[in-house]
């Protein structure tokens, strides 16, 4: 199963968001980087950059296949995980921890709470599943 | 799992395709390819009316050999490239790809002139498995009498694997020493699991049963051409660099009028190889840019896990075909660039 951290919000693109203060940390689930296999290159944006909900800011690829992420909330990025270029394999052995993707000063804070929670997204993958 | 051209199979087995592309380079693969079509052609003209529609030249087959080829159409492009094995004068097998089994079977069909010859589709009599890597033969050997080491490239024999009713030819699509074994359909689980055991599956350096995405890197790094990418009804063989498979001094066959005129012409685009030299990952169907200009299209773009650099096939205009051309990949509005290569990319240790 999929591991599925409690105090993380979650989109139904398969990214989570970890809520520091007005500031969003965002990266791609469990769930996601296994059924993508092995990632082999992260593009990602420049700090500074804004994006609006919902808005591609980057990609993930597998061996086989190029995977858009989008940001489950709007903002303007703060930092990047650079070491993701050299070691996109982190996406894979530790999605919610090294495997970050971006960090966002959000706009409007409010938004995480359209998100689903742990128990949500688990379900909603269950469906997927199915 | 997805549906390839009708059958539910697996992209990757839970090793992850980069291991499994290792894996058969360092070790040895296992793959299902029991969707791949086989058409028998029986009669006394079985050579004549193959040589006829296809663009290798069937005659210089002897019995128990097999050769690459292609169906082609009269303006020299390819229905479907395929494997000829010869059992007798009088008994031929093709061997063709899964998603283009009932379109070659119409053509072939079509195709018929007063040649005696009895054509049977039995694609699903057969099962196949492909055991690949430098440890394939003697895996393979523990399941079989046939002096395996004694067989040549490209050659094949009927025999037992595990007391199955078999053929065994070795020939591959990753660019290794290995086999293919051709088995009635009901004994393809008894065979996968059985060559499983003999390879030691399951250990670090056990045989590792492979999924479409490593078949198809494999064959990228090998150089080897996928039909529908590299090859399809409007690339001409010349085009796609398959010179070889065409004997165009063998006698009449379909589009060979087209491929000598071709030939004295000159081919106006070309297929090339290329290795991404910048950051980025070219893939399938993007544009290739040369002086700013769009000029080609990438046909199969991927990472190459065995070399661990970024490579795919494009055709481009015949101008710029030489290796060390410089081009550029449009990655998604990203101008990504990339220089022609030799092919094939990797090479085996022989």
């Amino acid at each position: 199963m999929a591991n599925v951290p409690e105090d993380l919000h979650y989109s139904k693109d398969h990214e989570w968001v970890r809520v520091e203060g007005d500031q969003a940390v965002i990266g791609i689930t469990d769930y996601a980087q296994n059924s993508l296999g092995d990632v082999v290159y992260v593009e990602l944006p420049k700090s500074g950059e804004e994006f609006a909900t919902n808005e591609s800011f980057g990609s993930v690829e597998s061996v086989k296949a190029v995977s858009e992420v989008f940001t489950p909330v709007s903002g303007a990025v703060v930092t990047i995980n650079d070491s993701l270029a050299d070691e996109p394999e982190k996406v894979n052995s530790d999605p919610y921890g090294e495997g970050w993707m971006i960090r966002v000063r959000m706009a409007n804070p409010g938004e995480v709470d359209s998100l689903l929670t742990a128990a949500e997204y688990e379900d909603f993958t269950k469906a997927e599943t199915e | 799992m997805v549906d390839f051209g009708g059958w539910d199979m697996p992209v990757q087995y839970p090793a992850g395709t980069i291991e499994e592309h290792l894996r058969t380079r360092t070790h040895s693969g296992l793959f299902d390819v029991s969707h791949m079509g086989e058409i028998e052609v029986r009669g006394s003209d079985a050579i004549l009316f193959v040589n006829r529609i296809t663009s290798n030249d069937v005659t210089k087959l002897v019995d128990g050999q097999a050769q690459y080829s292609a169906l082609t159409t009269p303006f020299g492009t390819v229905i479907d490239d395929l494997l000829v094995y010869r059992f007798s004068s009088h008994h031929l097998l093709l061997v063709v790809n899964a998603g283009t089994t009932e379109k070659d079977w119409d053509w072939i069909n079509s195709h018929r002139a007063n040649e005696t010859v009895d054509l049977t589709n039995v694609s699903s009599d057969y099962c196949q498995l492909a055991l690949q890597g430098p440890e394939a033969l003697g895996i393979l050997q523990k399941l079989t009498d046939l002096p395996l080491a004694e067989m040549k490239y490209y050659h094949f024999s009927p025999g037992t694997v595990d007391g199955v009713a078999s053929i065994v030819s070795r020939t591959g699509y990753t660019g290794e020493d290995g086999f293919e074994v051709y088995a009635p359909a009901a004994r393809a689980e008894q065979l996968w699991n059985q060559i499983l055991d003999a390879g030691n599956a399951g250990s670090n350096t056990g045989v590792l049963p492979c999924g479409l995405a490593a078949r198809n890197t494999l064959r990228l790094e090998a150089g080897l051409a996928l039909y529908g990418h590299e090859i399809d009804e409007t690339t001409t063989l010349l085009e796609a660099n398959l010179g070889w498979i065409c004997k165009l001094d063998k006698g009449d066959f379909v589009g060979r009028q087209q491929l000598v005129q071709q030939k004295e012409e000159g081919v106006r685009s070309k297929l090339v190889g290329f290795e991404v030299t910048e950051r980025g990952i070219a893939r399938d169907g993007q544009d290739v840019v040369i002086n700013d200009r769009k000029a080609g299209r990438v046909t199969s773009g991927s990472p190459a896990p065995y070399l661990k650099k970024n490579i795919g096939f494009a055709y481009v205009p015949a101008e710029f075909a030489s290796a060390g051309q410089e081009i550029k990949i449009d990655v998604r509005g990203r101008l990504v660039s990339a220089q022609v290569v030799k092919t094939p990319f990797y090479k085996r240790h022989r």
